[in-house]
């Protein structure tokens, strides 16, 4: 078996496993028991891949970007998750956890959100399906993310802010696993990463492992060679980068770049590059690298991105960062923005603010003419705009 | 080896109560006097929070207590100095330390527990280290420091497995009351918390069994008490210290309420 797939008791080397309370331990358990079989149930895929095609508007293209290429002097394409509905990777994993949810008898659904993607991408399916939705999601975030506050509302969610903390995703997430241990039979939390207790990194990148299937198939078509030399992608939690890296895991001939939110700087105190300033530790019921202080306690990361606003990273990317497979860079807030400025300038795509950082990742890349790279562009912009305004000056 | 949770069960088998507070509340040095004064107000067994910044299993009481504690300067080394000393003048009240796994593994399971031996702490409860991870990994370490580890169980927690926590604990199961948090309100349906603390009763386990979680006044105290050992109260507590002008007089006046 891969090195990169967790083992029974979910463990990426020394990262992963469930730190869960008692309370949590009938569905966690439920759900690690379940999850494997419902996904290889043949009724579950018919069903996940006519969502992920006609209502998700899969397989997303992969787009050569001629400008870029130029800039950098490298193929350069661009794997389009912004086109997925509702503007984000986020969508591939709520459309199979929801089917999941329904298979389990769940009647109503948490979730928490950072950007609010994934809560947007929550609140849709539950519309689909006609089930109860109820996102969390950080006092701060609810301003900086305002469209996507509204989007849920207009979706039908609840969306309860989370007041503790920094008022961000950790937060957030904490109050959706408080609401989890308060409402333990009818209701299934859908996570939006590859965070959380067993099974839950191993199911979302399952979910979203359909990027990197796509990829290779239309490389193939498109590059004439199935492999790339990088594959590139943010990380908040994990999501995109696990679904982007998931089938070259064990193609050691590509490499993968997993791009951290530096904030100001990983010399400051106001920074979210966990691989650079974590240590192994517990969050979310996971082992992996941690943000804290010298006591444990875990301290209040900063990134100008509310999907990269999250002192942790997914035990599988901890595993990749500790192992050496992955290459971890980091992006201060200022190299994003200007980033984001000039892809919308170059190729007439405004990225969200967290793909921003994949894209300026690029500078810091020694690219010949032959390589090959891919950028997971993992979401659409329109939710940034008020802060690209503000902070480039153009409004 | 001392066993001072089977030394109270001998002397009182029934009407436990177990109080919890939170370390470095109301303010950084409270703890140690408040222990001291809740054992001479009548509890039975203490139970003392280390506060940690982001408490999963508590309401609102505890972590905004846990808050205000960080703040105060609580942290885990401090916490275990202050400690050292605490069996001078409370020789028999068993001592629990909960908290949650991060800040103890930061400080190193072994050396956590050596401390804590060494200050005659009786038990650990660590909500978020499950059962599994630790038979397998701190069961030794435990054992080796006579330290006693407790284990929650909730009302969907079957059988089988309430037998399976039953062995690996030592001291006392702590009975979640109802689906929630710390300090909820799960006096709602009596029947139906009745029922589950009847059902568990009937199993007739080795270990002793406390009720936790929204256990707040008299009427829940003594309802909990019908069919277990005792129960434990924090967040109620915690209430009736915060804003008080004197902890000790606030924390003598609640203990005469449940009690009376
Ligand atoms: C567009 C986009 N990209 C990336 C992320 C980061 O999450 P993850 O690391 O799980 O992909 C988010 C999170 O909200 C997002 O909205």
């Amino acid at each position: 078996m891969s090195q990169y797939q967790p083992s029974a008791r979910g463990y990426y080397g020394q990262f992963g496993g469930a730190f869960i309370p008692e309370m949590l331990y009938p569905n966690v358990e439920e759900l690690r028991e379940q999850y494997l079989d419902i996904l290889a149930d043949p009724a579950f895929q018919q069903e996940y891949q006519q969502l992920l095609r006609d209502y998700v508007g899969r397989p997303t293209p992969l787009f050569r970007a001629d400008r870029l290429s130029q800039k950098y002097g490298a193929a350069i394409y661009l794997k389009r998750e912004d086109l997925c509905h509702t503007g984000a990777h986020k969508v591939n994993n709520t459309v199979g956890q929801i089917l999941l949810a329904e298979r389990l008898g769940k009647k109503r659904i948490i979730a928490e959100t950072g950007a609010g993607q994934h809560g947007v991408a929550t609140a849709t399916v539950c519309a689909l399906r006609g089930l109860e939705c109820v996102v969390y999601m950080g006092a701060v975030d609810m301003e900086r993310q305002k469209p996507n506050v509204a989007r849920m509302r207009m979706l039908g969610a609840e969306v309860r802010p989370a007041v503790s903390g920094s008022q961000t995703l950790k937060d957030a997430t904490n109050e959706a696993i408080r609401d989890w241990i308060s409402n333990p039979t009818d209701t299934h939390y859908i996570i939006g990463s590859v965070v959380g207790p067993h099974p839950y990194p191993d199911l979302v990148a399952r979910l979203q492992s359909v990027i990197s299937e796509e990829m290779r198939r239309q490389l193939l078509d498109q590059a004439g060679r199935e492999l790339p030399d990088y594959v590139v992608a943010c990380v908040g939690g994990g999501s995109n980068a696990a679904g982007a890296f998931y089938h070259f895991l064990d193609e050691p001939a590509v490499q993968l770049v997993a791009v951290e939110a530096a904030g100001h700087g990983v010399d400051t105190d106001k920074s979210a590059a966990t691989s650079v300033l974590g240590r192994p530790g517990i969050i979310h019921g996971s082992r992996t690298l941690l943000m804290q202080d010298e006591h444990g306690q875990i301290t209040e990361p900063h990134s100008i991105s509310a999907g990269l606003d999250y002192p942790g990273i997914g035990p599988l990317h901890a595993f990749l960062a500790d192992s050496g497979r992955a290459r971890f860079i980091s992006i201060t807030d200022a190299d994003a923005l200007q980033a984001a400025q000039l892809v919308s300038r170059l190729e007439g795509i405004i990225p969200a603010l967290e793909t921003a950082h994949a894209f300026a990742a690029l500078e810091q890349m020694d690219l010949k003419p032959t390589d090959v790279v891919v950028v997971n562009l993992s979401g659409r912009g329109d939710k940034d705009l008020d802060t690209y305004l503000r902070e480039l000056h153009l409004a | 080896m001392i066993n001072r949770f089977a030394d109270l069960l001998a002397r009182k088998p029934s009407g436990l109560l177990n109080l919890y507070i939170t370390a470095g509340y109301p303010t950084l040095h409270d703890t140690m006097p408040l222990l001291r004064t809740l054992a001479e107000a009548g509890a039975d067994i203490l139970e003392i929070g280390v506060p940690f910044s982001d408490p999963l299993a508590d309401g609102p009481v505890i972590q905004q207590t846990s808050t205000v504690a960080l703040r105060n300067g609580m942290t885990l080394k401090l916490l275990l100095q202050e400690l050292q000393g605490i069996r001078e003048y409370l020789p028999d009240t068993p001592l629990l330390l909960m908290g949650y796994l991060n800040p103890v593994l930061q400080l190193g399971m072994e050396e956590f527990c050596r401390q804590a031996a060494a200050a005659g702490i009786d038990g650990v409860i660590l909500p978020d280290l499950p059962a599994e991870e630790y038979a397998e990994f701190y069961q030794e370490t435990f054992r080796k420091y006579n330290l006693r580890k407790v284990f929650l169980i909730t009302p969907q927690t079957s059988e089988a497995r309430i037998r399976r926590l039953d062995e690996l604990s030592e001291a006392f199961l702590y009975l979640v009351s109802g689906p929630g948090l710390t300090g909820g309100n799960q006096t709602a349906d009596q029947s139906v918390q009745q029922a589950y603390l009847q059902r568990v009763e009937a199993l007739n386990l080795r270990n002793p069994r406390l009720v936790g979680f929204g256990i707040a006044d008299k009427a829940s105290f003594n309802n909990a008490c019908q069919h277990a050992n005792g129960a434990i109260i924090g967040s109620a507590l915690l209430r009736a210290l915060d804003g008080a002008a004197d902890p000790h007089q606030a924390a003598r006046a609640f203990v005469q309420r449940i009690r009376g």
